[in-house]
């Protein structure tokens, strides 16, 4: 298990490097630079501001420069936001985000876990159908949709609530379920499949020949197994919540992560980029390493491998 | 178990009943005298040097003060700022400005006309690379030296006549110094606070930062939220703190103009930053006492690449300009309030634009015969715009109406901002969607960016005539001479229309009825020291 852990550790590591420089070389292949401006700018200040950002190299120095920082930690200056280092911006940025992914994933797997398992043992009833014809709701229905929705119909009527704006932990409320339901829904259809394909096996069938009580059926037998699937989602449903989410974070006017992503492309900040997506990188491979030992946890047979 | 169940109970009950108290936070926002603001972004700096935009603008204002201040009413009328009192040589060559004896910086220690100095060898320093240096240029060697061709600061037409007198030699007649001495690159910095953190050259240190960042304006930094918020409070040391209403002012980064309005409905905010063309309506339906539509010193317009084949011919421009019915697409499509443009240059002062734009069909159809093009050689080009949807829409409509009328066939490219920025720096367009927004309230930062290379001109159109009255509008001392010399330009520019003025832009927004002392500016630039907030 501990072999299996530091191996994993190390294909991280070089995930993370491939995605790195996968990422540097995309960005720059993108059309303008972090300096294209509406404003025309005279050409000595262009090719000082180049120098600032060592944009003036070749590209090959410039990423060996990079991967340097990278490795001393340091993710270099964001080239939008003048002054602020990207470490710092992650800094600021990851709390709310962390918050928000933590309180949605909650939700989701309240929500979505028991929902499969009632859906599952109540197979083709009003219930299951019900439970599932929601579930698709909430995978189709964007969050842009849900959002302002929440927004607009609760937060506007409900005194404590307010429709944007991140100051007390009652505004984590709406966008953690507007991040949680879609989640949700997905948990809910994968712990229904699961638990079915359970429900089935010779084992179920012997512990309720033997008397076995329908809960301890479902939480002693059934769920171990039939979490299975929702567990190997949920691993990387958790970084991708925890990573922010632009849409969810710009309705709700959040302080996170995610907004980084799209704004630092659309800007060509460069090192914004390639600081984003090395955290989402080690989040990635942190939580996929989590979801293996979780799920090692529950099937003895993974320990062993 | 039971007594933690209690505990937490009890605990949400106590935080739910603790929201409820009270009223929006507006209204409290009001009773401390706090100034709630949507600003659209996280500034990118704090250092008046250093950017370049509206959203920063907006915040260093409150926390600077130029040699002169904005009126908080009417535009044109200069305050004292940080000068008590200026005059200017019948010329309007050389200027001087007497600073008040009791301007401070907001840690107590005096403001100087060294400040000014050190701030003006600052931003012209090559080393120091400011993106915005070139507003400037207007002093007589600036850039020379911004350039490096000059070593000697001396030299720069800038001087101390004292610690509080400051001499300014411009390269040309400029009657508008007093509106730019009103930017922030105007605006002088602490020079004991910026050499602290670095040298004068040096640009990003910390010198900005919450708890360092030391100013003359009306306000000081307080807190500096990450992407939540800044919070500016009042400056003791101001000399005319006194006037000064408001306790403090929030500036909130809220980028989605939908989540604003939002916002702004739930009682969050006191002004918002704009508001998106497709809340207009309903604003003007259920908030018409809080809905904004004022004039802007800003303006729309197509510009033509004049190297492409399809519109190298200003009868194949004009044909274009006079085909778009701008009432229409302004009443249906942007209904913000916008003004159909016939020239490029908006209304203000006495300039009167020329009438060289309008809708007229059958001048369209004779421009475009004597390009031509017609039934059997049917004209067909690009349309350059950003991805925006409102611009999208805009481009429709035209596309629209050129086909109808002309029968000419455009198609639409969109692009995201960057792409499209390098696509119209590489004159990879036929006709592309553009703008300006004024620097400082004149005449002249409309018309002198369409100059042969001119780096904002992107049009690659120029004419020797055209830059001769620009030269000879610059060298005139006399105020009207001026103006009517630079409507010749203008019309000099339309005749061969390189560009095809669309419309005059308008600032929408929404505006909570306490706030007071807000009135329209053409450069939308509200002195905050003059705004109030009173209960209803």
């Amino acid at each position: 298990m501990f072999k299996t852990i530091l191996s994993r550790l190390g294909q991280g590591v070089i995930v993370v490097f491939f995605l790195l420089s996968i990422t540097f070389v995309l960005v720059r292949l993108m059309p303008g630079d972090p300096l294209t401006d509406e404003k025309a700018l005279p050409e000595h200040v262009i090719q000082k501001n180049r120098e600032y950002y060592k944009l003036d190299q070749p590209t090959v120095v410039q990423y060996f420069h990079y991967l340097g920082n990278v490795a001393q930690g340091d993710l270099g200056p964001a080239m939008s936001k003048a002054g602020r280092d990207v470490f710092e911006i992650i800094r600021y940025s990851f709390p709310a985000s962390l918050a928000l992914g933590v309180s949605g994933i909650l939700i989701s797997i309240v929500v979505g876990i028991p929902a499969g398992i009632i859906s599952a043992l109540r197979k083709n009833s009003y219930i299951d159908y019900g439970t599932m014809v929601l579930a698709m709701f909430g995978i189709s229905i964007p969050s842009f949709v849900i959002g302002p929705l929440l927004a607009s119909s609760i937060a506007s009527n409900v005194p404590f609530l307010k429709v944007a704006g991140w100051g007390d932990p009652l505004d984590w409320v709406l966008p953690s379920v507007t991040l949680g339901l879609a989640t949700a829904a997905y948990i809910a259809r994968i712990t229904r499949g699961g638990m079915l394909e359970v429900l089935n096996q010779d084992y179920i069938r012997t512990a309720r020949a033997k008397g076995v009580s329908q809960l301890n059926i479902i939480l002693k037998h059934a769920m171990r197994g039939g979490i299975i699937p929702a567990i190997a989602y949920i691993g990387p449903a958790f970084a991708a919540l925890i990573s922010g989410s632009f849409i969810v974070e710009t309705i709700f006017q959040i302080p996170g992560l995610g907004q980084h992503f799209i704004n630092g492309a659309l800007a060509r900040d460069y090192n914004l980029i390639q600081g984003v997506v090395i955290l989402f990188g080690i989040l990635i491979v942190i939580a996929n390493l989590a979801a293996d030992i979780a799920l090692a946890l529950l099937n003895p047979r993974l320990r062993k491998a | 178990m039971r007594p933690l169940l209690q505990i937490l109970l009890t605990s949400l009950t106590l935080v739910l009943l603790s929201s409820c108290e009270g009223d929006r936070t507006v209204d409290k926002a009001t009773q401390e005298k706090i100034l709630l603001i949507g600003n659209s972004d996280e500034p990118a700096d704090l250092d008046p040097q250093v950017v370049t935009g509206v959203i920063e603008s907006n915040i260093i204002t409150a926390l600077f003060e130029g040699l002169c201040v904005q009126h908080p009413e009417k535009d044109g009328i200069h305050l004292p700022g940080v000068a008590e009192k200026w005059q200017a040589s019948d010329d309007f060559k050389s200027w001087t400005f007497y600073l008040r004896k009791d301007a401070k910086w907001s840690d107590g220690s005096p403001l100087t006309t060294a400040d000014f100095l050190f701030a003006y060898e600052r931003i012209l320093s090559p080393e120091f690379a400011a993106k915005y240096s070139e507003m400037l240029y207007f002093i007589t060697n600036a850039e020379a030296f911004n350039k490096g061709d000059l070593i000697d600061f001396s030299k720069v037409g800038v001087e101390a006549l004292d610690p509080h007198t400051l001499k300014f030699e411009l390269k040309a007649p400029t009657p508008f110094l007093p509106d730019l001495t009103k930017h922030y690159t105007w605006f002088p910095v602490p020079k004991h606070t910026v050499l602290k953190y670095g040298a004068i050259d040096e640009k990003h240190t910390a010198w900005t930062d919450p708890g360092k960042l030391v100013s003359n304006g009306a306000f000081q930094l307080k807190s500096w939220r990450y992407n939540q918020f800044i919070e500016v409070e009042r400056n003791p040391h101001y000399w005319d703190t006194d006037q000064v209403k408001l306790s403090a002012i929030h500036f909130l980064p809220i980028k989605n103009p939908y989540t604003e309005a939002r916002m702004f409905f739930d009682g969050q905010l006191h002004v918002t930053y704009s508001l998106a063309p497709e809340m207009v309506k309903y604003s003007k339906e259920n908030y018409a006492q809080n809905l904004r539509q004022e004039p802007y010193f800003t303006s729309s317009f197509l510009r033509c690449n004049v190297l492409s084949d399809k519109v190298s011919d200003p009868n194949t421009r004009k044909a274009l300009a006079y085909s778009i019915n701008r009432q229409s697409l302004i009443d249906n499509i942007l209904q913000g309030g916008q003004i159909a443009a016939h020239a490029l240059v908006p209304p203000i002062g006495e300039y009167q634009s020329p009438q060289m734009v309008e809708f007229d069909l059958a001048k369209a159809k004779e421009h475009l015969k004597k390009a031509g093009y017609g039934p059997s050689n049917p004209l067909r080009l690009r349309l350059l715009a950003t991805d925006k949807d409102s611009t999208k829409r805009l481009c429709e409509a035209m596309q629209a109406m050129w086909k109808q009328t002309l029968g000419v066939e455009v198609s639409i490219e969109q692009f995201e901002w960057k792409t499209y920025l390098d696509k119209v720096h590489n004159s990879d367009y036929d006709l592309c969607i553009g703008g300006w927004v004024a620097d400082y309230p004149d005449v002249s930062t409309f018309l002198d960016m369409w100059v042969k290379g001119g780096g904002n001109n992107r049009t690659n159109w120029y004419n020797e005539e055209y830059e001769a009255l620009l030269k000879v509008g610059a060298q005139s001392s006399n105020p009207s001479q001026r103006i009517r010399t630079l409507e010749k330009a203008e019309e000099q520019l339309l005749k061969d229309m390189p560009i095809i003025p669309l419309y005059w832009a308008s600032t929408n927004y929404l505006i909570d009825t306490s706030v007071k002392g807000w009135h329209p500016l053409l450069l939308n630039n509200h002195p905050y020291k003059f705004v109030d907030l009173e209960n209803h």
